[in-house]
């Protein structure tokens, strides 16, 4: 699957082999449990800093003016009324000297610049300008004079497919069309007994973390330091680099706290880059605080999706054939839209074709989004899967389980553990899934429903990660990680790791993490690898800190090292305990005064593949009068291995869910497609996510634990992706269970809910 | 006076978190933008500056308010009370302690807000249902938690509170 991040996929081949032999963990003192943030003060007091929060000295504030219509092009550009505003220091736009930056990269080649004169949706930079105070630099954006040539404007997919819509980039609409499957999907039909088509779609959602897109821009001579709220210092440095021409030594991102990204922050942005061209420029520091307005235009969304999805069974719950059409559109510029993975991979079936059809259409340009094409797909595969079972008379639970598939059917590779049995089966108690499913579903106006859907994830993480841990003469600990700590709980999960190993306790452990200027490359927060893929290079530099000091102590102890034991902070003899040397009485740790232990994650275990599986129940009421679909219960089951702390755990569940409530509900990006092209419903008065209101009180989390020994030293598998897909597509099908209509067009608002009882009325 | 009479700087006695302040602001500044901007106090968030979010939730007298859609002039004569001021100089406030213990915050952005309506709540009632809290937060927008861990936070808060325990102690219990 093409996970779009915005830099050139690293190459997992050459890594360097296991420097350790490292052995899974059986019983842990430290990691798995419900243990509080070490960071978790600074989250509750208003201590943390973000972003958002800094301010340097001299520092001025940029603004970027933004083309207002949905496709044009630039005929005139007179800087002359901005300049001359108070406040204003510089102005910047295609012609300034060094703002001819490729940008949007279709393979190797870009398909526009940082300013293009040819605008190809309602939000692209035009120029850009840095003043004294945020209000001024806003009013002289404004005081731009732009003359635009307005192009005719495409923003339906299948209508930019066609040869008669206005032309986005040279050569046509569409950017991809691709097929792909197995077997042979007229003979599955055929052999079928029932055979559905349907076709579903998907909005387009807006990630809209809390904190809004920022940047701080400052040179120090020909280096340049950028604070910059995101989810992967490494990932933004590398491309600053790039687009600068600066070698990677002179560009250092930090980013410690930062309020969500979702997706969104992975990749470089415009503003970034922008913020540091006007900060050259000026010589002073410069800030870009994107507006929440913004955020909502051009920083990435989820693309929409429309999936034609057909689908044959037997009686007998055998799925026979799977052939899906999937059209989308990640806006104006190669981006990402579609993905087929879960029709692919997740149930057993010999006979699969998927047709892949990407556009451009001027709109914002989507980016990666929590599990990106997955809960989409999702919608369409669970929604088939649940009318599928209706039809045969089977359980929709009973029916999955018929199916699982034991390997990755799209290259024939074995899991390395694959838990999806019992997050059905385990699932299923905790719910009461079957007590649920015989209950009466009302009469009045009021109906009650239950449903449930699986998922899978689909990346396995990029395995390189360095880290370094330092132990002090006194014992306490400094954790250097290049990890960025999204929210999620990396800093205390790694944390815990160290204290796993070393017997440390938590608060002294010190955390340097996400800064390109002084940690260790590690891949970014996105993609649910985190913890797979840095928590084992801590485990391995904790592992060499312990071997160290065991070398230390078996020349204090006169010992050879095979008889000493390291346990509790305290380094003794196997067999005479009480020898034991605390560390601080190390003589040559004290000689030293520090060790210094580099830890590598190792290469994923050959000819296998660890992914992380979920399967998710609902239970719904839907007021047949007003529309109204309420969640009254979610369960949430997931296989994603070894849980390191039970608490980030759940936290990653619950948010997850509650993000498919929004997908499954009320959120979805809405264009003045007629008229003006633009984004009508920019904020969260108008963009609904959920409140507090909307999410269950009743909510559980099922974790289960395969003890996969293979997929890493820790055992852990991703979380924060599956954790969201299954959730919509489990509500939509309560929706059926409660109302015998399916709402295949996600959200189910109150109108497509009233539309769907309606038409079924026969109105 | 009106917002056009107004002199661009306005010298103003503002009260946060008991502390007293004269200070110079611009005269359209709210007051969120005098406590991060002037001030300095960045712990109250700008999560939209809209008055959609609830990020920049303080007290005003006790009150719930959006510090970001609230004229500074208004803030004059009242107490101010914000995130950086929950706590007291013994310790966490009960609330701050028991999210910590639940784990209600992640990305943290929405946190200081979602305290303070929650320590408004608890100021009128000592025993919400959560329904109640429900009610009571439903203007604090979180994109990270999904909610269920700030209300179990709220919840453990209140009942310490009442029994004049900590939150840890009665979470133990
Ligand atoms: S910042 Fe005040 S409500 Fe969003
Ligand atoms: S914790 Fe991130 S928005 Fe609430």
């Amino acid at each position: 699957m093409k996970y779009y991040l915005e830099w050139p996929e690293p190459d997992p081949t050459n890594l360097p082999p296991p420097a350790q032999d490292i052995e899974p963990w059986g019983e842990t003192r430290v990691v798995g449990k419900p243990l509080p943030r070490v960071d978790a003060y600074e989250r509750v007091s208003g201590t943390a800093l973000y972003t958002l929060d800094m301010a340097l000295p001299d520092m001025l504030h940029g603004a970027i003016l933004r083309c207002p219509h949905a496709h044009a092009r630039v005929t005139r550009l007179d800087t002359g009324r901005a300049q001359a505003m108070p406040g204003v220091r510089a102005v910047i736009t295609a012609a300034t000297p060094g703002a001819a930056i490729p940008w949007y990269f279709r393979g190797q080649g870009p398909t526009s610049m940082l300013f293009d004169e040819h605008c190809r949706y309602a939000g692209d930079e035009v120029a850009a300008v840095a003043a004294e105070t945020p209000h001024q630099a806003i009013l002289a954006a404004r005081a731009i004079d732009v003359e635009y040539e307005v192009l005719p404007f495409v923003q339906d997919d299948a209508v930019a497919l066609t040869p008669e819509a206005p032309a986005i980039h040279e050569g046509g609409n569409i950017l991809g069309q691709e097929t792909s499957g197995r077997g042979d999907v007229e003979a599955g039909f055929a052999g079928a007994d029932v055979v559905l088509e349907q076709t579903y779609h998907t909005p387009c959602e807006i990630h809209t973390p809390m904190e809004t897109f920022v940047t701080i821009a400052r040179w120090d001579g020909n280096r340049l330091t950028v604070w910059d709220s995101n989810q992967g210092v490494f990932g933004i440095q590398a491309n600053l680099a790039r687009a600068l021409r600066l070698p990677l030594t002179s560009v250092r991102v930090i980013c410690n706290y930062m309020g969500g990204g979702f997706g969104s922050k992975l990749g470089l942005s415009k503003y970034t880059v922008i913020a540091a061209l006007l900060a050259r420029t000026t010589a002073r520091p410069v800030k870009i605080a994107l507006t929440r307005e913004e955020s909502f235009i051009c920083v990435g969304n989820r693309a929409a999706n429309t999936i034609k999805l057909k689908a044959g069974v037997k009686r007998d719950g055998t799925l026979t054939a799977l052939d899906a059409v999937f059209l989308g559109s990640g806006g104006a510029y190669p981006a990402g839209a579609t993905s087929t993975y879960l029709v692919q991979a997740l149930y057993l079936c010999p006979n699969v074709r998927v047709e892949d059809n990407e556009v451009y259409t001027n709109a914002g340009p989507s980016r990666a989004f929590r599990a990106p094409g997955m809960p989409n797909c999702a919608w369409a595969l669970e929604q088939m899967m649940d009318a599928l079972a209706t039809e045969i008379d089977m359980d929709p639970v009973e029916f999955r389980l018929k199916n699982i598939a034991t390997f990755l059917q799209i290259n024939d590779t074995p899991y390395t553990s694959i838990g999806l049995r019992e997050c059905l089966s385990d699932g299923a108690k905790a719910f009461g899934w079957s007590e649920a499913r015989a209950r009466p579903r009302g009469r009045g106006h009021v109906r009650r429903g239950v449903g449930m859907a699986a998922g899978m994830w689909a990346y396995p993480g990029d395995p390189r990660a360095t880290v370094i841990v330092k132990l002090f003469a006194d014992g306490s600990v400094n954790l250097n990680m290049g990890a960025s700590d999204i929210g999620t709980g990396t800093k205390t999960v790694m944390a815990m790791v160290v204290a796993e190993e070393l017997g440390v306790p938590l608060d002294r452990i010190q955390i340097e993490h996400a800064d390109t200027g002084t940690t260790q490359n590690a891949p970014s927060s996105g993609g649910s690898q985190t913890v797979l893929v840095s928590a084992p290079a801590v485990r391995a530099a904790a592992i060499e800190v312990k071997r160290q000091l065991l070398e230390l102590a078996a020349a204090q102890l006169e010992r050879p090292v095979e008889q000493l034991v390291f346990q509790d902070g305290e380094i003794m003899p196997a067999d005479a305990p009480d020898q034991a040397v605390a560390l601080a009485d190390l003589r040559g740790l004290r000689g030293r005064q520090v060790i210094v232990g580099v830890g590598r994650r190792h290469p994923h275990p050959e000819g296998k593949i660890a992914l992380p599986f979920a399967a998710q129940f609902a239970e719904v009421e839907v007021n047949i009068l007003t529309g109204e679909v309420r969640v009254l219960r979610l369960v949430a089951a997931h296989d994603s291995g070894r849980v390191m702390n039970k608490l980030t755990y759940e936290n990653q569940v619950f948010g997850g869910m509650a993000m498919g409530i929004g997908l499954g509900l009320t959120e979805e990006r809405i264009l003045d497609s007629r008229q003006t092209g633009k984004v009508v419903n920019a904020n969260w008065h108008d963009y609904k996510i959920p409140t507090a209101k909307d999410v269950p009180i009743d909510q559980t989390c099922v974790p289960i634990d395969p003890h996969d020994t293979e997929c890493n030293t820790t055992g852990a598998k991703g979380l924060g992706e599956p954790a969201h897909i299954p959730t919509a597509a489990a509500i939509a099908n309560a929706v059926y269970h409660a109302t015998g209509v399916r709402v295949t067009d996600a959200p189910i608002t109150r109108g497509r809910m009233l539309s769907a009882l309606a038409e079924r009325r026969g109105e | 006076m009106r917002c056009w009479e107004r002199p661009l700087i306005e010298i103003i006695r503002l009260s946060v978190n008991g502390d007293s302040h004269e200070i110079g602001v611009p005269s359209h500044y709210t007051l969120l933008e005098t406590l991060r901007y002037v001030l300095g106090l960045t712990g109250s968030k700008q999560g939209c500056d809209k008055g959609d979010c609830g990020a920049c939730t303080v007290l005003l007298d006790g009150l719930p308010t959006l510090s970001c859609i609230l004229p500074v002039q208004e803030a004059i004569g009242r107490q101010v009370t914000t995130i950086e001021g929950l706590a007291d100089p013994d310790g966490p406030h009960a609330l701050q302690d028991a999210l910590d213990l639940t784990g209600g915050a992640q990305c943290g952005f929405c946190t200081p807000g979602i305290l303070m309506s929650a320590a408004a709540l608890l100021n009128v009632n000592s025993s919400p249902t959560r329904q109640e809290i429900r009610e009571a937060l439903s203007g604090n927008l979180c994109r990270c938690t999904g909610y269920t861990k700030i209300y179990e936070a709220v919840e453990l808060a209140a009942r310490a509170l009442r029994e004049q325990r900590p939150p840890a102690e009665v979470l133990r219990s």
